[in-house]
């Protein structure tokens, strides 16, 4: 029986035992926050990592490649990772987790000869420390994620799609539009003028800073977009500087419809629907 | 980075379009990018399926589904061993086309996707490696 | 390969198209050829062009929906395109793909509408 074949097979027959070793180290370590997790969650993610260990080191037994056998384990520590990262835990804490689990597997290894069991001890180490830095760089990546994700509903957030009334739509940008932006904002705005069937989608730059080549062309692609789905966009919000430095630019929004304030596109769009404010008459 | 899983798809003829279409749907389904991602994935490949057909000679797809810190992702090559392309740069540029009047659609699938990536020479053949993370 | 037939109903003086399968470009071709004989046929002034299931156009199946338009118009008829999604319109934008020719409709009211205003006028 080879190296890992044995190891699994010591795992497997003192599971309970390594399971009890590792939970009651981790209860009793200082730097752990068990009230993280409950302790019967806690329970079952060390029964799954000890289990899918045990499977990796017969894969590797069976000749399968070192990805092939170590996969299931990576992903059931990717699982963890990503949860324990929302709970809060820290890196410290996901490391300390590994590391407690050497002395329990080590002790579970007694019987054989002490050549037998250098190698088998060593075989341990070597697979929980490639364990930890995994658990680092997953770690590491479920932040990034996180902020990325933020930062996308931050995104979304500051792009709100308002229904004026029916069938019409507005859009207050704000902030720089650049290329990732206006992925966004067209998304939101499409998606918008589905759910409201909005047939005039009004976009307010009263908030853009700078209009330049490239946003103008940024701007042409939200426009063009909604047309194709069947909408209508009016712009407004173009500020007097604004139009100036458009114009010895040689940006042309000809095929767009614009305005300068909300008002004004507000009753554009109400027109365009056949539409038209009444005052009210009052009795005298 | 590795590679989790992958499959090759024949680009002999025009159905084959489709099935590359069908392929690559699939796959982005299953890794769970959104919709807007997925759309602009299988529109790529349908360009430059229908390139490797057509101006080509047909070839094949290899799709690839990719793993790299901790992130999924699919890549596509598309391979063909035609006349192969003398100026890339060209290619990529809208609404350049030969005789056919079509153009390459590779500036626009280029636009489409995260990572492109081209090897052209002439009477070698092109390769076309495209790649979407999620 | 065989291409599969899109049905073309007609109504009034429009005709009605409603992609419902995959298109690839044989399909396509055939339908702009179909297209263009209805109309021709019918005397047909509005086509109706319903794209609410199909989840991806590319520049081929762009470019024949443009030019099938085109030959349309030089035969009397105009083209409203209906349900666009907005993944397919972001994709087309991105793509360089401008669909042109075509009057495109938010709904099929709106569509009716459209359709409406074309065919009944001069």
């Amino acid at each position: 029986m080879g190296l890992a074949e044995e190891v699994a097979e010591r795992v497997r027959q003192h599971e309970e035992r390594i399971l009890k070793g590792w939970l009651d180290a981790l209860r009793d370590s200082a730097s752990f926050r068990q009230e993280l997790t409950g302790e019967e969650e806690l329970r079952e993610s060390c029964e799954a990592i000890l289990a899918q260990l045990v499977d990796a080191l017969h894969a590797m037994e069976a000749n399968a490649t070192m990805e092939e056998a170590w996969r299931p384990l990576r992903e059931q520590l990717v699982v963890l990772t990503q949860a324990w990262v929302e709970l809060g835990f820290s890196p410290a804490e996901l490391a300390g987790f590994i590391t407690l689990l050497r002395q329990p597997l080590v002790e579970a290894l007694d019987g054989g000869t002490t050549e037998h069991l250098l190698d088998m001890i060593s075989l341990i180490n070597r697979l929980l420390d490639r364990l930890s830095l995994w658990a680092a760089e997953i770690f590491q990546r479920s932040q990034s994620d996180i902020i990325r994700r933020q930062q996308e509903e931050l995104m979304e957030l500051s792009t709100p799609v308002i229904k004026v009334w029916n069938g019409i739509v507005a859009l207050p940008l704000i902030g720089t539009l650049d290329s990732s932006r206006t992925q966004v904002v067209m998304e939101s705005l499409l998606t918008r003028i589905v759910a409201e069937q909005a047939r005039v989608a009004i976009l307010d730059i009263t908030g853009v800073p700078t209009v330049d080549t490239l946003v103008a062309q940024h701007l042409l692609k939200a426009v063009t977009a909604a047309r194709l789905m069947g909408a209508e966009c009016i712009i407004c919000g173009i500020r007097p500087n604004i139009a100036q430095t458009m114009v010895h630019l040689g940006i042309g929004l000809d095929e767009v419809t614009t305005r300068a304030t909300l008002a004004d596109a507000i009753a554009v769009a109400l027109d365009s629907m056949g539409l038209r404010m009444v005052g009210k008459e009052v009795d005298s | 980075m590795l590679v989790a899983e992958s499959e090759t798809i024949p680009i002999q003829v025009e159905s084959d379009i489709v099935l590359v279409r069908r392929h690559c749907r699939e796959w982005t389904m299953r890794i769970g990018f959104g919709l807007v991602e997925q759309t602009k994935l299988i529109t790529a490949a349908s360009e430059l399926a229908r390139n490797a057909l057509l101006h080509g000679g047909g070839g094949e797809c290899l799709m690839e589904r990719i793993e790299a810190n901790g992130r999924n992702g699919l890549r596509l090559t598309f391979i063909d061993r035609g006349a192969g392309i003398t100026d890339i740069d060209q290619a990529l540029t809208d609404g350049w086309s030969t005789g056919s009047g079509m153009g390459f659609g590779l500036g626009g699938a280029k636009r489409l996707v995260n990572e492109f990536h081209i090897e052209s020479q002439p009477q070698q053949g092109t390769r076309v490696i495209i790649a979407q993370w999620k | 390969m065989t291409a599969n037939r899109i049905p073309i109903m007609q109504v009034g003086a429009s005709l009605l198209v409603s992609i419902q399968i995959e298109l690839d470009d044989q399909t396509a071709l055939q339908l702009q050829d179909d297209l263009t004989q209805r109309v021709s046929e019918s005397g047909a002034r509005g086509i109706l062009l319903d794209v609410s299931s199909v989840w991806m156009i590319d520049s081929f199946i762009g470019r024949t929906i443009s030019d099938t338009a085109a030959m349309a118009r030089l035969l009397g008829a105009e083209t409203v395109v209906v349900g666009v999604k907005p993944e397919v319109a972001i994709t087309l934008v991105e793509l360089g793909v401008p669909l042109r020719g075509v009057r495109t409709a938010l709904n099929m009211d709106c569509a009716m509408e459209l359709l409406e205003s074309i065919t009944s006028g001069s």
